[in-house]
């Protein structure tokens, strides 16, 4: 009986892990950075608040903030979940070198994205100087700098590897036994999917719907750069009070209220969450995925294909053929040879080997560090307390309560925290060790969202089974949850390696370009701050880099075998 | 027993990270990121007076600023550089300055001293000015701008790309440019106009630069707000051997905003003596020498010598348009407030 007393306390002291990781990282220093903003002199600064009531221009930014993310959520979900279906239900040649692809625009820096968006799709761009030539047009036909659309179309760019690895992750590792059952009793394709299929995915649609519309609700880069000056989001406006117009109560104010926001809508998912979670019978993907056997489904594949090629794949290349692109337009490998030369003998000048080298390491870091929290974080959440027992999908409130904390990192602006780590850290805010600290911080929401509803979606009945047959709670966590849940597993560590290699906003505040802490997006950036072709191409160049380093990174890590981790 | 080592190797790493030893002979140097020195430099000083120089780039100005004032009490660094002169007033206020007469700044001409105290001491200048596409005004057989007011006339039409002066610091000068050329109660009537004559504003210099500047990336606008030694980087980092500039700074009086950068030694800074040294060096000879092929802007120190790509490519604009530090830091919100209004919405 001591014994087992003893498990549940070391159990209890695990489940604390994560949360003080998340009260020393991110609310100890985001309470400082909000109390000597909001306090200035010991007291609210009221008069500065004043004028976000005041002042129409404020609601506007928070309405365009929620609209634009709600719309670009929606998007990338409708036009990833033919990707998804492909990458949960068959198998093809070069299906996982495609998978890494689609991943790589997740890590790519937006001024380099921007300029390759604009080498296809621009005035002068690619597309528009073809279908004047095929139509005989005099303007160009295609007209979206500037617009809305452009900053949807880099968002669903962005984010459409979220779809594909959550949901097509999930899909994948359902049964298609309910399917094949619908079909016997007589439902057609399309009842199945409504009536079968749709309700069996709503967990994993739901988190990554929750996930793009974080990072959609924050985004920075697509709408300053993309979108130019004319739109605003809170992110951008809380960049704009506290470094331009040092406002920090109003830019503490507004960060308030996106996290408020965050909150709201952790509360609506979770209610949502806990209405569509069904226990289901979860297969290897041995016997879930399969060769395209008709007609129509190559067809399928091959439409599909070609969508992601197109999204995804040309802009990329478009980046890969400027960094050999000369004056000219000759081809060259300038840009390459310059990379390793430090020409001014500058102090600050870092080989892109070591370069490289550093975001490796701290992305490797951080996906160990992210990883191993989410997991915990994951494994509290379900783990069934006494007063709900045989209902883990639910929860209690509690556990509600913490996953909704554990998401809040995701909706902070870089700034706010950015400038909380200078006010409360003290030492360690100059230390290159909080590089992949930071990182962690964005990184295990993703590796919560990309396991939790597997593991809530394991059946009862399994885990009962091996309960009976004797199996500790340990156990029956190594022999039936982690197996399973491996492959999610797997999802979650791609993510936190990829958001520690592109990570920029954060990593400005805390890298100290030169030495061990410059990360290829840092470099990247120090690139593009001075004029002359050199160091546009060298930019691009670097980007190249952190594409293939990246890639080989997916590829590596996804195939990671540990006895059944990594079948399901 | 694994799960419990897990956590406490967690806590280990972040105590290790927040108690290295103090080392005596260090002095912290804090700036924005666009800052460089050589390493032959830097090295002679560390040498010649047994300082270490740990450098702390901290993001662009208004970021590196920021957090040199919210950590007041706990100072980051021993020294900062960088703050310009829109920033001024600002930074004095903030009180995180202390006095340093260096007696080298004695030889500074009188236009860079702003603070009379020497809490900031001036390092270096630069003039944000228009840049144009040599190319294509020959090729378009038109004659570049020669003054703000040719940016309305119709055959600049839809030609000038500028940054927004409330995300970006030349975009802020340029309007500062507009400011001390009109008046406070003429600017936004010019910028009226550019407006009707299509100008394009972008939120950040990359994108100006690298994403519609024709000379430099596949956008369409032939000149932009950049810096008066943008030339001569076009020619240093150029990717083939280049004896002619692609672009031009356009010099004309009162088209150019001057932007002069300081330094000073943060209140409470741990190692007051070795910061002295080091802003003695930043004033000296040698690292003003070094300023232009590091940071691309010129030396305050009139004896320096200019290195050869800047004696050739770049020029200085004898009459930049001025506007007086205090009146910058008063109006600074108000005045980029009008000027999206009239620009943007």
């Amino acid at each position: 009986m001591d014994d087992h007393r003893a498990k549940i306390v070391h159990r209890r002291i695990l489940y604390l892990v994560p949360l003080a990781f998340l009260i020393v990282f991110f609310f100890h220093p985001l309470l400082a950075i909000l109390r000597v903003s909001l306090f200035p002199e010991g007291q609210l600064a009221l008069e500065a608040l004043g004028e976000l009531v005041t002042r129409p221009y404020y609601a506007g930014t928070v309405w365009f903030t929620t609209w634009q993310a709600a719309l670009s959520t929606l998007l990338t979900l409708l036009l990833g979940l033919p990707g998804a279906y492909l990458f949960g239900r068959f198998r093809f040649p070069g299906k996982q070198l495609l998978k890494a692809l689609t991943t790589i625009p997740f890590v790519m820096p937006t001024v380099v994205v921007g300029a390759a968006f604009r080498a296809l799709l621009g005035p002068h761009g690619r597309l528009n100087t073809l279908l004047q030539a095929l139509l005989g047009l005099d303007a160009p036909p295609i007209q979206m700098e500037r617009t809305i659309w452009l900053i949807l179309l880099a968002h669903v760019f962005y984010n459409y590897t979220v779809v594909i690895r959550i949901v097509g992750g999930y899909w994948a590792n359902l049964s298609r036994h309910t399917e094949e059952a619908a079909a016997v009793l007589g439902a057609n394709r399309r009842q199945a999917f409504w009536h079968v299929t749709l309700p069996a995915l709503a967990p994993a649609l739901l988190a990554a719907a929750l996930l793009i519309f974080l990072f959609t609700f924050t985004s920075f880069g697509v709408i300053l750069i993309l979108g130019g000056p004319g739109f605003s989001t809170l992110e951008t406006e809380i960049y704009r009070q506290a470094v331009v117009f040092l406002k920090f109560p109003v830019a503490a104010a507004l960060s308030v209220l996106q996290i408020a926001f965050t909150y709201l809508i952790m509360l609506a998912y979770t209610h949502f969450q806990r209405r569509i979670a069904v226990p289901l019978r979860f297969q290897s993907q041995r016997q879930t995925l399969r060769r395209p056997s008709t007609g129509r489904e190559r067809l399928l594949v091959a439409l599909n294909v070609a969508f992601m090629l197109v999204l995804l794949v040309t802009p990329l290349l478009a980046l890969v053929e400027r960094s050999f692109a000369g004056a000219g337009g000759r081809f060259t490998l300038d840009y390459y040879a310059e990379l390793p030369i430090n020409r001014r003998g500058s102090v600050l000048h870092v080989p892109p080997l070591q370069v490289v080298g550093n975001s490796v390491r701290y992305a490797l870091g951080t996906m160990v560090l992210a990883t191993a929290l989410g997991t915990l974080s994951a494994w509290q959440l379900t783990s069934p307390s006494p007063r709900v027992a045989r209902r883990p999908q639910g929860g209690s409130r509690w556990t509600r309560w913490l996953d909704s904390l554990v998401m809040l990192p995701l909706g902070v602006s870089a700034v706010t925290l950015g400038f909380g780590y200078i006010v409360a850290l003290g030492r360690l805010r100059t230390s290159p060790f909080l590089i992949p600290l930071a990182h962690t911080l964005i990184a295990f929401p993703f590796v919560v969202r990309s396991i939790l509803p597997v593991l809530r979606g394991i059946h009862p009945n399994l885990r009962e089974a091996a309960a009976m047959l004797g199996a500790s709670p340990d156990r029956v966590w190594l022999e039936i949850d982690l197996p399973i849940v491996g492959r999610a597993l797997l999802v979650g560590a791609v993510f936190s390696f990829t958001i520690s290699m592109g990570e920029f906003g954060a990593t400005s505040f805390i890298a100290r370009p030169g030495g061990s802490s410059t990360t290829l997006p840092i470099a990247i950036n120090r690139f593009l701050g001075q004029p002359g072709a050199l160091n546009f191409g060298q930019a691009v160049a670097l980007s190249t880099i952190l594409m293939c380093v990246c890639a080989v990174g997916f590829l590596f890590i996804e195939r990671f075998r540990y006895g059944e981790i990594g079948e399901f | 027993m694994r799960k419990k080592l897990l956590a406490l190797a967690l806590w280990a790493l972040a105590l290790l990270a927040s108690c290295g030893p103090k080392e005596p002979a260090v002095v912290r140097l804090m700036s924005h990121d666009s800052f460089g020195v050589s390493e032959e430099v830097l090295q002679a000083f560390e040498e010649e007076h047994g300082i270490t120089v740990q450098l702390l780039p901290s993001g662009d100005t208004g970021a590196a600023l920021n957090q040199a004032i919210l950590s007041k009490d706990d100072p980051l660094a021993d020294v900062f550089f960088g703050v310009d002169n829109t920033f001024l007033s600002r930074a004095l206020e903030a009180g995180i300055f202390e006095p340093y007469d260096a007696p080298s700044v004695e030889k500074v001409p009188e236009q860079f001293r702003l603070d009379p105290e020497n809490r900031l001491l001036p390092v270096d200048y630069g003039d944000v000015c228009l840049n144009y596409d040599k190319a294509w005004f020959a090729e378009h057989d038109q004659a570049p701008p020669s003054s703000l007011e040719d940016l309305t006339r119709p055959e600049y039409a839809g030609l000038l790309v500028v940054e927004n002066p409330a995300t970006s610091s030349p975009g802020l000068a340029f309007l500062l440019a507009t400011i001390g050329r009109f008046g406070t109660d003429g600017y936004l009537d010019y910028w009226a106009e550019l407006r009707s004559n299509r100008v394009l504003v972008t939120d950040g210099w990359e994108e100006a630069y690298w994403g519609q500047f024709s000379a430099a990336s596949d956008g369409d606008r032939p000149i932009v707000v950049s810096y008066a030694s943008s030339p001569p980087a076009e020619v240093y980092f150029s990717e083939e051997a280049l004896t002619e500039a692609p672009t031009a700074a356009v010099l004309a009086d009162e088209t150019c905003f001057r932007q002069i950068e300081f330094v000073g030694i943060l209140a409470g800074a741990e190692h007051r003596d070795a910061a002295e040294k080091l802003v003695d060096f930043m004033l000296s000879r040698q690292f003003q020498e070094d300023i232009p092929l590091q940071m691309f802007v010129f030396p305050v120190n009139p004896d320096a010598q200019l290195p050869d790509v800047f004696v050739r490519y770049a020029e200085i604009p004898s009459q930049p348009a001025t506007v007086d530090p205090a009146a910058i830091e008063a109006n600074r919100e108000r005045w980029i407030e009008d000027w999206t209004t009239t620009v943007l919405r």
